[in-house]
């Protein structure tokens, strides 16, 4: 059987302003209990690859430039 | 998948821990601090730095037994009759002798306890009886405190490497363990003498009411490995049937938490804002006061704190928006929900299995050892009840000193190669197949069902019905399940897990023919305690490839129970006077 992709919305979001990862910071992807988090090798910024979030905030409160914001899961706001 | 590694790397170590945590860390430390020369690994499927049940930090120890404030004997009286009497004294009794050490090492490592005026620790009243509940005021540093002691300790530790199974010698002896990389695939086998297992509760097993796989209780990433690799090598597993089931903050699923807000005078309250049970501490009893009151109409259920001054109110924001579960405060303000204006409504969580809250977990002894030799387990996933936080720590540190002097005097036991190419196989078999099954969809099937048929009362029927899906699925995870990148790898492993733990679930409730602790274990076909037949463990195993489930007699007990002391926990609602 294929695989079809199912578009959700994520609740992790990086102001790619901020973000740092294109000179080498990886705090948060390291930093993910679920490991969701990827640098992207379009634009080198940080963003949550998979949908995978226990809205635990470690990403954001270890962000060195503030960068990451967690909201909470659509299905559960 | 990209290539799949052919050569499968070696690692020797004295002392091999599973799970970065809060038991791991403090059980790794204590071994090597004892004996320096020791090689000790500890092996985590996230990062140490964020990993575990307080990633973000705790708001407080809910269960200190600190001299002039509580004895050793009246804790170990407490959760005996919170447990309803399936307890096993010895380990309640040494983690209560020793975790005031431990508040006092963690108070050097830099994380603070709450003190009054004269500089005497400010324990709070939670529980029916006793008084254990001691607030962090800096909590949410607890995870960088630990990592520091473990960089100075020097523990080698392994991030980002998910165990899938433990190796045990011909003799039965622990050898060793399986891990694979989270991220490449990569196979670490490890030789070590003793393993100590710490990988938390089962919090992935019922699925939330919001329907998303990832909105739980317990950190997410606590997907029951450590229950399923226990199972798989042979060790004994305790009164399993003692769900772990929550009064959480509807939707959001984490805590409201009554422990912090009990003490300012916040309390639970059904839909008139009235009062209905005695006490808010967390108990198989109190859950089931709390189901009787939504059946009799008088839900929602709700934690209420409008009352309170606004000052007051404040405080406890300044506790519940920044540790433990920090983005409760953006849900509440998602739906306009002021503490001063509104209660807060509440929900009875899916099922998990838990000892760290509950009772369900790997049967160990005073010293954390399995049932396995070379085995330990520590933390929520072994069964010393009710056991917390500070009982991770500080069971995590008896296991640590138990393991370093048991590999002093013990060499590797030998495994059979055979078994870690068995397990590569198993491990890889979904990243083989060019399609199927992806592992969300396995999952949530899973868990789905285990909220159809598995969440308490239970019955029996919706449990054999349960048994039969679950083998359904089994069928499909084993032959059609696909991974199509590392991470996905991770799910596919961890839905395995899942599986497991809800088979588990069924074969020990189905066992227990009466009912106990409260909602936890609440049978409508056997609505009543059998203390004649069951007050007893029940240890479930494997056995000649099989699930099967044992009783074994409740050790005598060290501090003993007098009849009027029994039932205080069944006496949780509230009575009108006359």
């Amino acid at each position: 059987m294929p695989l079809a992709n199912t578009p959700t919305t994520v609740p992790v979001v990086v102001d790619e302003d901020k973000c740092i990862a294109d000179k080498g910071c990886v705090v948060c992807v390291d930093v993910c209990p679920l490991d969701v988090l990827r640098i992207s090798e379009l634009t080198g910024k940080a963003y949550m690859k998979y949908d995978e979030c226990w809205y635990c905030m470690p990403c954001e409160a270890d962000c060195p430039t503030g960068a990451v914001k967690v909201n909470i899961p659509y299905l559960l706001r | 998948m990209g290539d799949i590694p052919d050569r499968v790397s070696q690692v020797d170590c004295d002392i091999l821990v599973i799970g970065g945590g809060t038991a791991g860390p403090m059980a790794a430390y204590k071994a090597k601090v004892k004996n320096p020369k020791a090689r000790v690994v500890l092996l985590e499927k996230a990062n140490v730095k964020r990993s575990g049940a307080i990633c973000m930090g705790m708001d407080g120890l809910n269960n200190a037994v600190i001299p002039g404030h509580a004895t050793p004997e009246q804790y170990v009286k407490e959760i005996t009759i919170a447990n309803d009497g399936i307890c096993d004294q010895a380990p309640v009794y040494k983690y209560a002798e020793r975790c005031f050490e431990i508040i006092q090492e963690l108070d050097k490592f830099g994380i603070r306890f709450l003190k009054d005026e004269k500089g005497d620790f400010d324990v709070k009243k939670v529980h029916h009886i006793g008084t254990y509940v001691l607030p962090m005021p800096n909590g949410d540093t607890v995870k960088k405190a630990l990592y520091r002691q473990l960089r100075r300790a020097q523990i080698l530790i392994s991030n980002r490497y998910m165990a899938t199974r433990l190796l045990t010698g011909n003799d039965g002896r622990i050898a060793g363990a399986i891990a694979v990389n989270t991220r490449t695939a990569e196979f670490l086998v490890f030789r070590a003498k003793s393993v100590i297992l710490c990988l938390g509760a089962a919090g992935r097993l019922g699925l939330p009411s919001s329907g998303y796989l990832f909105g739980t209780y317990e950190n997410a990433a606590n997907s029951g490995d450590g229950y399923a690799m226990a199972y798989h090598a042979g060790a004994g597993l305790a009164n399993l049937e003692c769900f772990q089931i929550n009064p959480l903050i509807k939707d959001y699923n984490g805590p409201s938490c009554a422990y912090v807000a009990g003490p300012f005078g916040g309390y639970t309250a059904n839909n008139e804002g009235m009062r209905f049970i005695e006490c808010d501490y967390w108990s198989g009893q109190m859950m089931l006061e709390f189901y009787n009151e939504l059946q009799s109409g008088k839900g929602p259920v709700f934690l209420k704190l409008d009352h309170l001054a606004g000052e007051t109110i404040g405080e406890i924001e300044s506790i519940l928006h920044k540790v433990e579960r920090p983005t409760r405060g953006r849900f509440h303000e998602g739906r306009g929900t002021d503490y001063r204006h509104r209660m807060i409504e509440m929900h009875i969580s899916e099922i998990g299995f838990c000892s760290g809250h509950s009772a369900s977990g790997v049967f160990v002894d005073e010293y954390a050892r399995t049932t396995v030799d070379g085995l330990y387990a520590a933390g929520d996933m072994a069964n010393v009840p009710h056991n917390y936080m500070l009982g991770a720590f500080t069971n995590g540190a008896i296991a640590g000193e138990h393991a370093v002097d048991f590999v002093a005097e013990t060499d590797f036991a030998e495994f059979d190669p055979a078994d870690v190419a068995a397990e590569c196989q198993r491990v890889l078999a979904p990243t083989l197949r060019e399609d199927g099954i992806p592992p969300n969809q396995i999952e949530f099937k899973t868990r789905r069902f285990v909220n159809d048929y598995l969440q308490p009362p239970k019955v029996t029927r919706k449990y054999e019905l349960a048994a039969d899906r679950f083998a359904e699925i089994r069928d499909d995870l084993d032959h059609g399940m696909v991974a199509r990148d590392p991470h996905e790898l991770m799910r596919a492993l961890e839905a395995a897990s899942i599986l497991d733990c809800a088979d588990m679930a069924v074969c020990a409730s189905l066992f227990r023919a009466e009912s106990r602790w409260g909602l936890y274990h609440y049978r409508t076909d056997f609505p009543d305690k059998d203390n004649d037949n069951w007050f007893c463990h029940t240890i479930l195993r494997k056995q000649d490839g099989r699930m099967g489930c044992e009783t074994r007699p409740v050790a005598p007990y060290i501090v003993p129970i007098a009849d009027d002391e029994r039932d205080a926990y069944d006496k949780q609602r509230i009575r009108r006077q006359a």
